[in-house]
């Protein structure tokens, strides 16, 4: 991949990174790094620490040991409007209050970008149009966000973080609440970020298939550790994932696009066996 | 996938509200008709009341009983009911923004009571202290620091601000500043007695020039301060950690919505007592016409607060001429109604799915 020469290969190093709310520590020890360009999969059973990871990275909540580089400064020396310039985060709970319309809400990721006292700008505008027309929403730019249904307010929170025009995208389960054709169409999107602009993807999925489908690399955690690290089908294994998700798993490939793909195998779940 | 460009000379064929997303020009326009509107209120008050006034002859025989009751009465009432229905509209509009919620408002949270306590003991200590009168905002500021902080805190449970909490909260410390004043009332000679109940209704009744300038002051600075924040408040709607996200220093705006609402509110409760509602109403009709970007409606609220407040006060002083109504009752008897309204939808609508 062609990169600019500014851009060091690793956008963002973390290592060593625990951390924790109050008494209870919910990370220990986990590194991880993600490349120019790259799509970086976090994927674990619930409560493995996935989105505290995630909060760590974003620097919304600070590691109690480790340490993160992003463009090769401590993301800790970054001033708060220069890091929402650099990475945008698209959490789980997507909340607005008021009546803001969609193209009102997909601006606010243009605040880092402005002056102070300063309205946005037809350039502000032009990257908040292109961002609803990316994710098919340029239909409910003047609709109240709050009258939305739970997909297409996600697909709203996605256009503001490609509005920030961020380095660095952290989604916290970015295809909950959609459907398969909105799952494949943000993931091409990111595809051709990642591909036009470099942009780098770090994302908690639940979705296995997803990960292996999608992902350059992935993370897989369980209570709060590292347990495996690499490329799809070194650590999406059988053995893996019957350690990490305590249940039988079936690991063949995809016969469509080749990829690992993962199919819950135990019996007892089901149907009995004839 | 090919990026296509929006062409920004189209218009979007969405349904939706009919509204534009905010510019300067928008900003300026609607400002300015806020402004004429303000300036139409301030002459019609001027020229009415329980007794009749010719506006000519005011300003041109100055030794006439016109120019005395306009300069002496007329136009210092109606400045103060600007200046604190300015100030009470504002504050409410960023107390709404800080606790993401349209229900929230001085009067209602208790914070407007907590300065009157304050103005009250003030009064009451000051007097016997022979103490300065510039301890009266002093006080009324401080005690209405406090209730907002403390029903900020009190009102979170477990990091979220559930609506009906905070409310609940407010209640309480309505009726708790409301026994502390009437303990208070309980203990003083008949004279302090009146000018605790002028506290507790709310009126323009015979404003110094002094006072007048004090609430302005301290009502202009607070404005400014808070529109400072506007763009935050926009990004504060999404929560915390989105606004966080965004780049918003949130800890130091909550800081800057207490300090300066407290200050605003204590000024405006120490000159004119509790007016109610002022706040729930004003940000609500424009945030209904102009959309809630606070960038508008911060100074729009400013602006129409202060034709809401001059128009009731108008009502208070001729609806039964020639005695008159507590102002604060008049906004009461509106807004209660409306808040149950307001409380009615927002209990339905899915603020927090």
């Amino acid at each position: 991949m062609n990169q600019p020469a500014e851009n060091p290969a690793l956008t963002l190093r973390a290592s060593g990174l625990s951390a924790g709310y109050a008494d209870r520590q919910v990370l220990r020890q986990v590194s991880i790094d993600a490349g120019f360009g790259e799509l970086v999969a976090i994927v674990g059973p619930n409560g493995a620490g996935k989105s505290t990871l995630l909060k760590l990275l974003a620097r919304t909540i600070a590691p109690w040991d480790g340490s993160i580089e992003l463009l090769g400064k401590p993301i800790a020396d970054y001033d708060r409007r220069e890091l929402a310039r650099t990475i945008a985060v698209v959490g789980q709970e997507n909340v607005i209050a008021f009546q803001f319309t969609v193209l009102e809400a997909v601006l606010m990721g243009r605040a880092p970008h402005l002056a102070p006292f300063s309205f946005e700008s037809p350039r502000d505008l032009a990257v908040a149009r292109a961002a609803l027309e990316q994710l098919g929403l340029t239909p409910l730019a003047g609709r109240y966000v709050q009258e939305l249904s739970g997909g297409e307010r996600k697909r709203v929170v996605l256009a503001r973080a490609l509005a920030q025009e961020p380095k660095v995208a952290l989604l916290d389960e970015p295809t909950a609440f959609l459907d398969l054709k909105h799952i494949a169409e943000i993931f091409a999107i990111l595809k051709q970020l990642r591909t036009t602009r470099g942009l780098t993807v770090i994302a908690t999925l639940h979705d296995l298939n997803a990960a292996a489908l999608y992902a350059d690399r992935v993370l897989l955690l369980k209570d709060g550790e590292a347990v495996a690290s690499g490329a799809p089908e070194q650590v999406l294994t059988a053995a893996n994932l019957r350690a990490v998700y305590d249940t039988e798993v079936y690991v063949g490939r995809n016969p469509a696009t080749g990829a690992v793909m993962v199919l819950p195998a135990s019996v007892e779940s089901s149907r009995p066996r004839e | 996938m090919a990026t296509r460009a929006a062409p920004l000379d189209r218009r979007a064929p969405e349904a939706g509200p009919d509204r534009a997303h905010l510019t300067r020009a928008r900003l300026f326009a609607v400002l300015g008709a806020l402004a004429i509107i303000l300036l139409a209120v301030v002459i019609i008050a001027c020229a009415f009341g329980s007794v009749h006034i010719d506006l000519i002859l005011a300003f041109t025989d100055r030794a006439g009983p016109d120019h005395a009751i306009f300069f002496a009465a007329r136009l210092p009432r109606v400045l103060m009911a600007a200046v604190v229905g300015a100030a009470l509209a504002a504050s409410g509009a960023a107390l709404q923004a800080l606790v993401r919620n349209p229900l929230a408002e001085g009067g209602i949270l208790g914070i407007s009571g907590g300065g009157a306590f304050g103005a009250i003991l003030a009064l009451i200590v000051g007097a016997r202290l022979g103490g300065s009168e510039a301890i009266v905002p002093l006080c009324a500021f401080g005690a209405s620091l406090l209730s907002t902080v403390a029903v900020y805190r009190l009102a979170m449970v477990d990091g979220r601000l559930e609506p009906f909490t905070l409310l609940l909260v407010g209640v309480i410390f309505n009726s708790f500043w409301g026994a502390a004043i009437m303990i208070v009332n309980a203990m003083v000679n008949f004279y302090v007695v009146h000018s605790i109940l002028f506290w507790l209704m709310g009126s323009f009744e015979a404003p110094t020039w002094r006072e007048i300038a004090i609430a302005a002051v301290l009502g202009a600075i607070g404005f400014g301060a808070l529109f400072a924040h506007a763009r935050d408040m926009n990004l504060l709607s999404l929560g915390d950690d989105a606004a966080s996200e965004l780049g918003v220093d949130v800890d130091r705006l909550r800081r800057a919505i207490f300090l300066w609402t407290s200050i605003m509110i204590g000024a405006a409760v120490s000159v004119s007592g509790i007016i109610s509602f002022v706040g729930l109403i004003v940000p609500h009709m424009i945030r209904l016409a102009l959309g809630p970007d606070h960038r508008l409606l911060l100074p729009a609220a400013f602006l129409g607060g202060a034709a809401f407040m001059i128009a009731a006060d108008l009502l208070a002083r001729t609806i039964i001429a020639p005695a008159e109504l507590p102002v604060g009752a008049i906004t009461a008897l509106c807004g209660g109604p409306f808040f149950v309204y307001l409380l009615r939808r927002e209990g339905r609508s899915s603020l927090w799915s």
